[in-house]
């Protein structure tokens, strides 16, 4: 396969920015998207030039790393991270735009990488229980249902890559937000903080900048865990008990 | 030189509580005048610095990742092990510990691994009390699932996610210190080189990721949490990131390298495809629990695997090892696979391949129970292959997937540099020759969580805080040395990427020194690995400069390491006269095939002294004694 591919280059955060035209020859079906961009970054590379920076790491779907934006999709055209797709899904001669996350709250750094420190501080703000190393009870001292446990873990999936915000023309991150709630506040030890948490986590994902939401679920529809937008109406019904009520 | 162990005296099950009762405290108020520089936030590093920090001492965390919560230990997919017996089958923290010593071919320390079996229990505890959501029965109780080298069923586990749910569980309580100010997090950051100071760990210089920047930071002690160097051999089961920089480089600076040539190569990964490939993707072992493994008994058999009736069938780890069947241990479950495959047995391209079919079991149970159990590892077989497991079997190969090597450290988690500490797969401590599956999640977070807070406090105790800042000389003449480096291979501009350099490398440790090992091959490695470094030095090309965002030159500071350390590997496996575990020597097995130790001669750790580039490194051995256990052949027929 032969493809011709629009790549977002930008030398640093304040740098205005282009679309870079290149070809990528010997492409094979099997190859990963990732492995594509290896192979051009190797013939740049080997002539001297800089190789388009992106960020990676597990190459199997579940770092969050990689984010990349393919002809106007999020994660590109199949379900799953950028990492998990594959050539075999485009064909012969397409021609293929490639950017960053695109948001205020996660500025582009250098070419396709960009900063979502944001999505570490919205967790630093209460996405944890506060239980100190060495306190802990037996493990079975608290029986959890299974569909409970089962919930908590459809929201604990998030990997953080932040595609939600990419897909979302207001750029929020009401997905992100509200998996972690979800999953602590869907647990019996994450009642103790479970009001407290949804106030200061949407508070400072307000102050990241992030958009509101308006209900298009593009972010549901972007995401590679399948995080379901479900999760967005149960943090809306935490955040509203949490504004009503006066605890501190 | 002196390798002292530092085990408690005392009988193994004291020897923990006799540290305990011994060890120096620090009055609280002291301990935030103590810095603690923690490299690696996977579960080892997360873990480590949650709790340090919350004792009061000051943290700063390093990672090379965009966050912390993306360090490798996310990828883990399995469990973790613990000796809770909730299923009543017969557990005990002593049968941890023996299938633990066992399962490493009794190459590691007895203490060690008992004290690993010890804090496993409270592990599941502290985890599940920051809320990571662990499968569980309809009565609401944790459930458990089976995994190699183990007739319990002590395997906790999310789904298929068990890594990324404890590590996000470590990152959550780490931000919670983050917010509190008590830790301060670095990320896009990586450590270039270890500082020492009057024989003393006082800091570390990093290269900001983002600017370009080098950096020297101080601290009172320093801690390694810096994972595996799996991608020594190009190809693995390792996120790509995965590298030996940190503690290579630490070695450079006087800590001994221990066997470096234990390399775990997994049974059930996705085979190679093509020449393109970056990693291999692991098809977690907990599949072995309901996935039958085998070949078809005839060479050449091209049929299609439904084609092919059973007698045509050798399921052949449930032939050789009746007792454990499709849970054999990994390196001898790889060994059987790659035995089939060099018969002319394997299947699919290339004929390097064995299935893994869950048919009887989809039969048994029913495509939901099945879906339930693994459904994201079929989708992501499925992703990866374009063919639909549920219908046809996988087909499966063995690839690198662990380091049991590491730094040297004795009981307290240093390295024979005083107060550079050494946690989770960057050391070499519980595993000895081969690791069982469920264990490195334990590990990590036994180091992290339990270990390190009180053998960290009891080493901080005898110091005196701070002394010393980053404009000492020591720092000043390290920092110049990451300067130079830097300067040194932007300056080669050749004709070749950082990533070519690194296949070719890798092919030959894969060839030579990877499941088989001969004298030969490990000699024409010696040869060869050098060869390829020099070409590396004569004709890589890094486009840009130091000072600024630069991928292609995080990548070659990396592979520039490896190509120095995998001549310690090689030179490692060469001394090694004897087959244990993961390390296979052909010249040493028994007449059916089976790994032969040589436990008169090579019962020891192999610590290795850097000295010099270009001269031999020098092999120290710590004595391994064994009070407790028989030294027994290993068998699981
Ligand atoms: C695919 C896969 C599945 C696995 N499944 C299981 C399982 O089911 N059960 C089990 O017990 N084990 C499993 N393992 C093994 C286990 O995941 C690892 O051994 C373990 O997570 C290692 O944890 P760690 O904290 O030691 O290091 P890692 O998680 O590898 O973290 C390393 C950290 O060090 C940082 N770092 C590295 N170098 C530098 C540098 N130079 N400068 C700054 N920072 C640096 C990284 O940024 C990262 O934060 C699996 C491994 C793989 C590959
Ligand atoms: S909700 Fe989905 S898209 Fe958003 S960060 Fe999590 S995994 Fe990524
Ligand atoms: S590289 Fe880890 S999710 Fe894509």
């Amino acid at each position: 396969m032969k493809l011709t591919l629009k790549v977002w280059r930008q030398n640093n955060p304040s740098d205005s920015g282009r679309f870079v035209e290149y070809q990528a020859n010997n492409v094979v079906p099997d190859m990963s998207f990732l492995e594509m961009l290896d192979v051009v970054n190797g013939d740049l590379m080997a002539q001297g030039q800089e190789p388009i920076a992106f960020d990676h790491d597990c190459r199997e779907g579940i770092c969050g790393s990689c984010s990349l934006v393919i002809n106007g999709r999020a994660h590109g055209p199949t379900r799953g991270t950028t990492c998990q797709t594959y050539m075999r899904n485009f064909s012969d001669g397409q021609t293929l735009v490639i950017e960053p996350w695109r948001a205020k709250a996660f500025p582009v750094l250098r070419d396709l990488v960009c900063d979502r420190s944001a999505f570490d501080r919205i967790t630093q703000a209460g996405g944890y229980i506060s239980s100190n190393v060495g306190g802990a009870p037996d493990g079975n001292a608290l029986p959890i249902p299974k569909v409970v446990a089962d919930k908590a873990m459809d929201a604990a999936e998030c990997i953080g890559c932040g595609a939600c915000v990419a897909a979302c023309k207001n750029a929020s991150a009401m997905l992100f937000v509200s998996a972690k709630v979800s999953h602590l506040g869907l647990l019996p030890q994450g009642q103790p903080e479970r009001t407290a948490r949804v106030r200061k986590m949407v508070s400072q994902m307000d102050k990241e900048g992030f958009g509101a939401c308006t209900n298009q679920y593009e972010c549901e529809a972007a995401c590679p865990k399948e995080i379901s937008a479900d999760f967005i109406a149960r943090m809306n019904g935490d955040y509203l008990w949490a504004s009503v009520t006066t605890e501190e | 030189m002196n390798l002292d162990s530092k085990i408690p005296e005392g009988p193994l099950e004291q020897k923990w509580d006799s540290f305990k009762s011994n060890m120096k405290l620090i009055n609280p108020s002291n301990k935030r005048k103590y810095k603690i520089l923690i490299v690696g936030t996977g579960l080892a590093g997360a873990s480590a610095a949650a709790s340090l920090a919350e004792l009061g001492y000051q943290v700063e965390t390093f990672c090379f990742q965009d966050s912390p919560r993306r360090a490798h230990s996310i990828a883990a997919q399995g469990g973790i092990n613990a000796a809770k017996n909730y299923q009543n089958d017969g557990d005990s923290i002593w049968r941890l510990f023996y299938d633990t010593i066992k399962g490493g071919d009794f190459r590691s320390r007895e203490a060690n691994v008992y004290r690993l079996a010890q804090m496993s229990v409270k592990i599941i505890d502290h985890c599940v009390a920051l809320g990571v959501p662990f499968a569980r029965e309809y009565g609401g109780l944790l459930d458990n699932r089976s995994f190699g080298g183990a007739q319990v069923s002590r395997t906790f586990y999310c789904r298929g996610q068990t890594g990324q749910q404890l590590l996000l569980g470590a990152y959550s309580t780490m931000a919670r210190q983050i917010a509190q100010g008590r830790i301060k997090s670095h990320p896009r950051t990586e450590m270039l080189d270890l500082v020492t100071i009057d024989g003393r760990a006082r800091g570390i210089i990093v290269r900001d990721l983002q600017t370009g920047k080098i950096e020297s930071h101080v601290g009172d002690a320093v801690v390694l949490a810096t994972g595996g160097y799996g991608p020594v051999f190009f190809l693995s089961t390792n996120a790509v990131g995965c590298n030996v920089t940190a503690t290579y480089r630490a070695h450079k600076r006087g800590a001994l390298f221990a066997n470096p040539c234990f390399t775990q190569i997994h049974p059930t990964c996705i085979p190679v495809t093509g020449d393109y490939q970056s990693k291999l993707t692991l098809m977690s072992e907990s599949l072995r629990n309901d996935g039958r493994i085998w070949v078809p008994k005839n060479q050449g058999d091209k049929r299609s695997p439904d084609q092919i009736p059973e007698a045509d069938r050798d399921y052949f780890l449930e032939r050789k090892y009746p007792s454990f069947g499709n849970l054999a241990p990994r390196d001898i479950s790889s060994r059987a696979a790659k035995e089939a495959c060099d018969a002319g047995k394997g299947v699919g391209e290339g004929g390097r391949g064995v299935y893994l079919d869950f048919s009887d079991a989809i039969k048994r149970l029913g495509e939901n129970v099945i879906r339930e159990r693994y459904g994201n590892l079929f989708d992501m077989y499925h992703h990866i292959t374009n063919e639909n497991p549920y219908k046809v079997p996988m087909r499966i190969y063995p690839a690198v997937h662990y380091c049991m090597g590491g730094l040297w450290v004795d009981y307290t988690l240093m390295s024979n540099i005083s107060g550079l500490f050494v946690l989770g797969e960057a050391n070499f401590s519980d595993h000895g020759a081969n690791r069982l599956g469920a264990s490195a999640l334990m590990q990590g977070l036994a180091d992290g969580y339990f270990v390190a807070p009180y053998t960290i406090t009891n080493y901080l105790a005898s110091t005196k805080p701070g002394g010393v800042g980053t404009d000492h000389a020591d720092f000043k003449r390290c920092e110049n040395d990451v300067n130079e480096n830097i300067k040194k291979i932007l300056s080669i501009k050749g004709k070749r990427s950082p990533l070519s350099i690194h296949r070719e490398m890798g092919k030959v440790v894969w060839n030579e020194v990877g499941m088989a090992r001969t004298r030969q091959s490990l000699t024409k490695a010696l040869q060869q690995i050098p060869a390829i470094r020099e070409e590396f030095w004569k004709n890589v090309s890094v486009p840009g400069s130091g000072a600024e965002m630069n991928k292609g030159l995080e990548y070659a500071l990396r592979v520039s390491d490896f190509l120095e350390f995998a001549e310690l590997l090689a030179e490692d496996a060469l001394a090694r006269e004897e087959s244990c575990g993961a390390h296979f020597r052909e010249e040493y097995q028994t007449e059916d095939g089976e790994a032969k130790r040589n436990d008169q001669d090579f019962a020891f750790v192999s610590a290795w002294e850097y000295k010099g580039m270009g001269n031999k490194p020098v092999l120290h051995k710590e004595p391994l004694t064994y009070d407790n256990v028989h030294l027994a052949v290993r068998s699981y027929k």
